[in-house]
Parts: C-alpha cells; structure tokens; sequence
C-alpha cells in the first residue's frame, strides 16, 4: 500500500507544482479572509486580538474546504478517479495518499498565515506552539475532509454539499484548536488548555484511522 | 476456453435495471464489439468487467477469477480505454504513465523502457515530455491506449474509443487496436460505429433492453446487413 500511497502524493504534488491552481486559490482565499474579518471587525485592537484565532481557523477550514473540492474535483473531470480505482491497489492508498497530500496544502496554508495573521491584527502568533497546533488540526481537516470530498465528488452539488457534511464533523477539532491558538495567545488561563494538544493528537488518530477503514466503502458503487 | 463469462447478468441502479440477465462468453483471443442505443447496457456490462460497479445478480467471470469476489486478480489483467482519457493533463504523457505503471507495481529502468515504447508505438515519442493538455483529442486517445497497454493486460476494453475523434485519428486508433489485438489479446469494444465492428472486430454483439440480441460473426457479415440487424432489435 505504501509505494502506491507515495505514488498519488508524489502525483498530487507535481500536478499542484504544474498548475498552482490549488494552493494559489487557497491562500488567496484565505488572505481575503483574513482582511474582511479585520475590516469587519472595524480595527478595534482588542476585539482583532480576541478575534484572531478564531479567524486563522476559520479561513483554514474555508482554504481546506476549497481545496477538497477542487482536488476531488480534478480527480473526477477526466475520469481519473476511475483509472486509480481499476489498478490493483487496496483504495486506502488513495486515502492515504491524497490525505498526506491535502495536509500538504492546508498546512502550508495556515503557516503562511500566522505572519499575516500576526501583521493584520497586530498579535504575536510566530510562536512554534502554533504551528504544532496548525500541523494537528490540518491533520484531523484533511483526513475527514478527504473522506468526505470522496463521497460528495459523486454528487452533482458537490461544491455546496462537502461545506455542509463537513463543518458538523469537524466541529470537535475547531473548539479544540481554538481554545488552545487563544491559550497561545494568553487570553485562556494556562489550566484550561495546557492538555488539548493531547486530546487533539488523539481526536488525529480516531479521525485518521476511522476516514482510513471508512475510504473503501465511499468508493463503492 | 472462455476468458470472459457472463450468466444471467444483471445489474439495477434502484429499481431501474439496466441488465436483465445477459449471458455472453468471449472466447480468448477474440474481437468483439458491443453495439446498442444509448442506455441498452453497454457501457454498464464494460463497468461490471471493469469491476467499477458490482452486478446486482448473475455471475461474471474474467480469467477464471469471479467479479467482483476476486477483483484484485481481474483488474491486473484488464485495461481500459473510455471516452474520457483517464488522464492527468497537468502531467506531461511521460508522467502520467510513470505515475499509472507505479500503481500497477512496475518500476525502474523496466517502466522506462516500457514507457518509450509504448510512446513510440503510438506516435507519441516526441512529445513525451509536453504536459498533456496540449494534446488533441486524438493524441490523448492514443495516451490512453498507451496508459492502458502499460502493465500488458490479457483482456482490453473499450468504451466508444471513436467519439471525438477526427478522419486521421479514426484510422490510426484502427491500427493501434488491431495491433493491440495482433498480441494475442481479447479487445472488447463498444462503439456506435457499425461500419466500424465489421471492419475491425471479429464478432458484433448487438445488446438490446439489457439482454444479448444478436451475436455473429464479422466475416459473414456486411455493415448493410448489419445496420438492418441492429434496426430490427431495436425496433
């Protein structure tokens, strides 16, 4: 399963570094984001510090939805999806690899922001405690997220309907990152987030192994 | 002996079937195209093969290996060309066939030596390294045959290979499906074009209401008689 794993990331990676569809439409994305939050939230500092983690994780979420749909997408316009499937492969290689793929992308996404983040809202989040944080919840993202895109990519309104199933399913993930990026930033006392990361690195592994035995069963017909 | 058999096949999406118990057994080494209307069950019986989709009753097997039981066995002896190319157009056609060879476990200097040939068999050797969207329609049908040749399959279906496709590019996909076929190999395709099954297929099966309506063999056959077979099942 590995070497097939490690062939549709490699794959991913270099049909991304060809195109620059996917990440230049993420961080776009999430730069506007970014920005209209702090114009909407009139550039009072108190409220932007308040405010600035909730708005890295929700321009995360949004970047990784965006680029769920399109990555499945792009799977299924010419049929490539199929081709994978008629290989002799165990398809949790799929998951597998478009999984490490899609965390590739999401986790570069929400690096990138914390400088800007931290620039807009005038709050420090250069800290390596964040990018731990970005690192553990992109995880949980891009494995439900793959799972998902796998099975709404089958539908015809696969572009509303990934946003839908998935914001329920990741909600445990947001109020845990949340929390923890707001601890980062010392607004929550030490003893109220000082063991999320743990209860986020286990969350990691229920959603990664649950989306992994799931994957095949998606695929049916 | 029969590499492909199919008994009482059949397949519902829902309530709606699509096959009703088709029974049909291709001999190894044999050139059959399927012929039907749109929605008889062609392309649906190319999936079953294909094992994309699992029958809802029946039984088929390909290679002796049962579908969709041992469909791990069977997909390392298939290949498929469809309508839509299979391929990655952000890929250049040398990676695109890199990345599909190391699916089906082939590598090293092996895939490459591999790789150039089948290029070149299908005149697409010198533009190995141009990203592949752009390719006309015809240069990505003949990537796709390539894409599907690669791990050297005793079973080669097609589905509609001849939509899109200009003159020039009909004649040289007739060459390179008679020569995949010179291998030794079963082709199995399905077309629209009846002049076309007679010219190069061995046996023309005409599927009508998700059952078998007519079978014969081509070289009793004129596309005129054909045409009027296919017009009387249908009627």
């Amino acid at each position: 399963m590995i070497p097939a794993a490690w062939a549709i990331f490699q794959k991913d990676l270099r049909a991304e570094w060809r195109s620059r569809e996917l990440l230049s439409a993420m961080l776009l994305f999430s730069f506007l984001s970014v920005f209209v939050f702090s114009f909407a939230l009139e550039l009072q500092r108190d409220i932007l510090i308040a405010a600035a983690s909730g708005v890295l994780w929700v321009s995360v979420i949004f970047a990784v939805i965006l680029g769920l749909n399109r990555s499945m997408a792009a799977e299924r316009e010419m049929g490539n999806l199929d081709a994978m499937l008629l290989a002799p492969i165990d398809r949790s290689a799929i998951f597998v690899g478009k999984a490490a793929a899609n965390f590739l992308f999401g986790l570069i996404v929400g690096v990138i922001l914390l400088p800007v983040i931290s620039l807009v809202y005038n709050v420090n989040l250069l800290d390596l405690r964040m990018v731990g944080l970005v690192a553990l919840g992109t995880l949980g993202l891009a494995s439900v997220g793959t799972l998902l895109a796998a099975m709404t990519v089958q539908t015809r309104a696969r572009e509303m309907l990934l946003p839908i199933v998935m914001l329920p399913a990741i909600l445990p993930i947001l109020l845990l990152v949340v929390r923890a990026s707001n601890g980062v930033l010392g607004l929550t006392p030490e003893e109220f987030w000082v063991g999320i990361p743990a209860l986020l690195i286990v969350l990691d592994v229920i959603y990664v192994v649950m989306c992994f035995l799931l994957f095949s069963y998606v695929l049916e017909d | 002996m029969a590499i492909i058999q199919a008994e009482k096949l059949v397949k519902a999406y829902g309530l709606l079937p699509v096959l009703r118990g088709l029974t049909l057994s291709i001999e190894r080494g044999e050139f059959v195209a399927l012929l039907g209307h749109n929605g008889s069950g062609k392309s649906t019986f190319l999936r079953l093969l294909t094992g994309l989709t699992t029958p809802t009753g029946g039984h088929l097997t390909i290679g002796g290996w049962q579908i969709p039981q041992e469909i791990a066995a069977v997909r390392a002896q298939i290949g498929l060309v469809a309508h839509r190319s299979l391929i990655y157009e952000a890929l250049t056609a040398h990676e695109n066939l890199v990345f599909f060879g190391r699916l089906y476990g082939l590598g090293g200097r092996d895939l490459d030596a591999r790789i150039s040939d089948l290029l070149g068999r299908v005149g697409l050797g010198k533009r190995a390294h141009d990203p592949v969207r752009t390719f006309s329609r015809g240069m990505l049908q003949r990537l796709s045959i390539a894409r599907a040749l690669l791990h050297d399959p005793a079973v080669l279906l097609f589905d509609e290979p001849y939509t899109g496709l200009d003159q020039t590019a009909m004649k040289a996909l007739d060459r390179l499906l008679l020569e995949a076929h010179g291998g030794g190999r079963t082709i199995v395709m399905t077309t629209h074009q009846i002049d076309k099954a007679v010219q190069i297929a061995q046996r023309a099966v005409i599927i009508a209401r998700g059952v078998i309506a007519y079978d014969h063999r081509t070289d009793q056959l004129d596309a005129a008689s054909l045409a009027a077979e296919y017009a009387r099942v249908n009627s």
